[in-house]
C-alpha cells in the first residue's frame, strides 16, 4: 500500500512540452511511472517521443482523462500560466493534481485551492513542492527515485532536499511514500492530511514529519497526532537558529501569535508524544531506535 | 516587500480609499515647503519600516510650515529600533474623534483571506486583540468571492461599527479589497482608520506588504524597492538570481533548497559550540536545478564577505547534479584565483555524487576537502572558522 498513489496511478503532465516538463517526464518514466500523455493547450493532438513513449498531447485536462483514463496529474506549468492549468485540471474532477511550479502568486493559489475546495473532487498536492513518491511503485513529481526503495515509513515534508536528506539516512529501510508539501504560504494538502493517510495505511509502520519555521501548521499536526495517530512519529524541524522573520504589521503578529519559532513547534510536537531530533542525522537515528533497526 | 507608510497611501489613494494630503521630504527644507502647500497644521510622520514609531517620538504634530521645519529637522536621521529616518511624510492633520482598525491578510492557518475589524483602533490594537479579542472581529473571504457591498456590509456589523460611520467603513473595506487583490497584496492594514469631528471616515495610517511572487505582473512594483537598505552582498545576489541572507558569524554556508539550507545553519551552529561559539555567517541557497554557474556566483559572493573564515558547501543532488556542483566550485575557484584565501568544506551526496568527488579530488584544490556527512563537514568547516 501507499497513500495518494500506486503502481496503477495514471499520470498525464500539465506543460510536458516545455523544457522542465520533458526533462521530468523522462525521470518519470525512467523510474516506472505510467505516464500516459501531456496537456499543452493549443498543441492538442501532437504525438511527443519521450525516451520511446509515444505520448499524446491534449488540449485540455477533461479530454486527457477522457482519453487515457488518467487519474493524476502533475504541473510543471511556469508560475503566470500555473493558476489556469490547476483550475483546468479542477474542473475536469482530476482526483489529484501535483503542483511542482515555484514562484505562484499566493492569491493564484489561494483561489484555485479555494476553488478545487468549492468542487470537493480534487487534491491538490503543492504549490511549490517536489511532489510524492511511493519507491518502486509510482513516482509524481522530482523526487529522486534511486535515493532508496519500499519499506515501512511515511514521510511528509516541507522541504524538498530534506526530504531527499531524510529517505538517503534511512535508506537502508525504505519508505512507503514520502510527501513533499511545499513550502509555500497557501498548500493543497498539509501534514495533518498526510499524517491521517499514513495512519490508515497498513503498510506505514512509523512516520517522519519535517516541519520548518513560520505559521502554526506544525503546532496543528502536533495538536492532531495527539488525537489520531497511533503510529510512533519522530518529527525534525529546520530553522532553530535562523533569522526572525519580517515584521508583519499588527495584523501578521495577532494571526501567528507567538508560534512559528523551530523551538514552539518542537515543543509542540514533543507535548504530542512526537521524537524530535536536532539534526537530520539524529532524527534517523530516532527512527532506528523506534523499527529497531 | 513591506511598504512605507506613503507607498501605502499611494496605493490606498490609486485605489479610492479616502487619504489626507501628504507629501515627503528627505530634508527640513523640503517639509517646511510641503507644509506650506498642504496649509495649516501639519503632521511629520517617520518613514521606518518598524512598529512603535509613535512611542519613540517618529511622530510629531507641527502647528505652521516653520514648525514642520523643525519637527522635520528633529526626526530625520532619528534612530529608530535601529531604522534610521531618512524620510518623513508631511500630512495633513486632522481632528480624530475615533479610532478604528481594518485588515486584510492571507490566513495562512486556514489557507484563505481573512479581514479584522475593530471600533477598537490605535496604538494598542495588539493589546486589545489579546485581553478583549471579543472587540476585534475576525472574519474569513474567500479568494473566489472577495468582498462585495453585501460582505463588506456583513463585516461591519459583525464589528459593531456606528450606523453613523457602517456605510463609510464598508465602502473602505470594498476598496481595500481592491487594493488587495489588484496589487497582490498579503496583507492592508489601516490603523488607524479615523472618524474626523465633521464625521468623514479616513485611512490615517496605513501597512501594506506585497507578494513579491507577482512581481512578473505587477510591473509598477519595482519602483517601491527601498534600494538603500538592502546589504551590498544582499543586492550582489539578488542580481545573479541568488536566494541569500546574511547573518551574523563566521561560517560561509552554500547548500541547495532552502529546508537543507536552513538545517545547515543549524548543524553549524550546533558544531560551533565546540569550536569557540563560531556561528553561520550567511543563508544562501542555490536552488533545485543550480547550474556551475549559479555555483560559481554563489561561492564568488560568499568569498566576498570579509566576516567569512571558512565555507560549507552542503549539496543533495536531487535535479541538481553533484557534477555540476563540483565543476562549478573548480571554476569558481579559477575564476577567484589569488583572491580565494578561505577553506572550502564540501559534502556532496545524491545525484551524480561519484562524479562530482572525483572532479573535486581530480582538480586537488589545497582549499577544498571533502567530507562524506553533513555533521562531519559542519564539524570541519566550524573548526577551520574558529581557527
Amino acid at each position: 500500500m501507499s497513500i495518494f498513489l500506486n503502481e496503477n496511478t495514471k499520470v498525464i503532465v500539465q506543460g510536458m512540452t516545455g523544457s522542465e516538463g520533458t526533462k521530468h517526464t523522462r525521470r518519470m518514466l525512467a523510474s516506472g511511472t505510467k505516464i500516459v500523455g501531456g496537456v499543452t493547450p493549443g498543441k492538442g493532438g501532437q504525438v511527443v517521443d519521450i525516451d520511446g513513449h509515444q505520448l499524446p498531447v491534449f488540449n485540455t485536462v477533461a479530454e486527457a482523462m477522457v482519453a487515457t483514463g488518467a487519474n493524476a496529474s502533475v504541473v510543471f506549468v511556469p508560475p503566470k500560466f500555473a493558476k489556469a492549468a490547476v483550475i483546468d485540471a479542477i474542473d475536469a474532477a482530476m482526483p489529484l493534481v501535483v503542483v511542482i511550479t515555484e514562484g505562484i502568486p499566493v492569491h493564484d493559489s489561494a483561489s484555485f485551492y479555494a476553488y478545487s475546495l468549492t468542487k470537493g473532487t480534487t487534491r491538490i498536492v503543492g504549490p511549490n513542492c517536489p511532489g510524492l513518491i511511493s519507491p518502486g511503485k509510482s513516482n509524481i513529481g522530482i523526487i529522486p527515485a534511486d535515493i532508496t526503495g519500499a519499506g515501512p515509513i511515511g514521510l511528509v515534508s516541507k522541504s524538498g532536499t530534506l526530504t531527499y536528506q531524510m529517505m538517503y539516512e534511512l535508506r537502508d529501510i525504505g519508505f512507503s511514500t514520502a510527501v513533499g508539501i511545499g513550502g509555500d504560504p497557501v498548500i493543497g494538502t498539509t501534514h495533518i492530511d498526510c499524517l491521517r493517510a499514513f495512519q490508515d495505511d497498513p503498510d506505514t509502520q512509523a512516520i517522519v514529519m519535517i516541519g520548518e519555521i513560520g505559521g502554526d501548521a506544525e503546532e496543528r499536526a502536533a495538536a492532531f497526532i495527539s488525537e489520531y495517530v497511533t503510529k510512533p512519529v519522530v518529527g525534525y524541524v529546520a530553522g532553530f537558529t535562523a533569522p526572525e522573520g519580517k515584521t508583519m504589521g499588527h495584523a501578521g503578529a495577532i494571526v501567528s501569535g507567538s508560534s512559528g519559532t523551530a523551538q514552539g513547534k518542537k515543543d509542540a510536537l514533543e507535548a504530542a508524544g512526537v521524537k524530535v531530533g536536532k539534526t537530520p542525522s539524529e532524527t534517523a537515528r530516532l527512527m532506528r531506535a523506534i523499527l529497531g533497526r | 516587500m513591506d511598504l512605507f507608510e506613503y507607498q501605502a497611501r499611494d496605493l490606498f489613494e490609486k485605489h479610492g480609499v479616502p487619504v489626507l494630503a501628504a507629501a515627503i521630504a528627505t530634508t527640513a527644507d523640503e517639509a517646511e515647503a510641503a507644509a506650506t502647500k498642504i496649509g495649516g497644521k501639519v503632521v511629520v510622520k517617520a518613514q521606518v519600516k518598524v512598529g512603535g514609531r509613535g512611542k519613540a517620538g517618529g511622530v510629531k504634530l507641527a502647528e505652521n510650515p516653520a514648525d514642520a521645519r523643525e519637527k522635520a529637522g528633529a526626526i530625520l536621521g532619528m534612530d529608530i529600533k535601529g531604522h534610521v529616518v531618512g524620510t518623513v511624510m508631511i500630512a495633513a492633520a486632522a481632528p480624530i474623534e475615533s479610532e478604528y482598525y481594518l485588515a486584510i491578510l492571507l490566513d495562512r492557518s486556514n489557507r484563505t483571506f481573512l479581514v479584522m475589524a475593530s471600533v477598537s483602533g490605535g496604538m494598542d490594537i495588539e493589546e486589545v486583540a489579546h485581553t478583549a479579542p471579543e472587540k476585534l472581529a475576525k472574519i474569513p473571504v474567500s479568494a473566489v468571492d472577495g468582498i462585495s457591498a453585501l460582505k463588506a456590509a456583513e463585516i461591519v456589523a459583525a464589528a459593531n461599527f456606528p450606523a453613523d460611520v457602517a456605510d463609510q467603513v464598508a465602502n473602505v473595506l470594498v476598496k481595500l479589497w481592491e487594493v488587495f487583490q489588484s496589487e497582490d497584496a498579503t496583507l492592508v492594514e489601516v490603523n488607524p482608520l479615523v472618524k474626523t469631528k465633521d464625521g468623514k471616515v479616513i485611512a490615517l495610517d496605513g501597512k501594506v506588504t506585497l507578494d513579491d511572487n507577482a512581481e512578473f505582473r505587477q510591473p509598477d512594483h519595482e519602483a517601491l524597492i527601498d534600494q538603500g537598505a538592502e546589504n551590498p552582498l544582499e543586492a550582489a545576489a539578488k542580481e545573479k538570481g541568488l536566494n541569500y541572507v546574511k547573518l551574523e558569524g563566521e561560517v560561509g554556508i552554500i547548500g541547495n533548497g532552502a529546508g537543507l539550507v536552513m538545517s545547515t545553519l543549524d548543524v553549524v551552529a550546533y558544531a560551533g559550540e565546540k569550536h569557540g561559539g563560531v556561528r553561520p555567517a550567511n543563508f544562501l541557497d542555490i536552488g533545485g536545478g543550480a547550474s556551475a554557474q549559479v555555483m560559481a556566483d554563489g561561492l564568488s559572493i560568499i568569498l566576498g564577505d570579509k566576516d567569512v573564515k571558512s565555507v560549507f558547501v552542503n549539496v543533495f543532488g536531487g535535479i541538481t547534479a553533484c557534477d555540476a556542483v563540483a565543476t562549478g566550485i573548480v571554476q569558481a575557484l579559477e575564476l577567484l584565483g589569488p583572491k580565494a584565501t578561505k577553506p572550502i568544506v564540501v559534502r556532496l551526496d545524491g545525484n551524480n555524487v561519484i562524479e562530482g568527488r572525483a572532479i573535486l579530488n581530480k582538480a586537488a584544490h589545497p582549499l577544498v576537502q571533502q567530507l562524506d556527512t553533513m555533521d562531519g563537514a559542519a564539524d570541519r568547516a566550524a573548526e577551520l572558522a574558529a581557527k
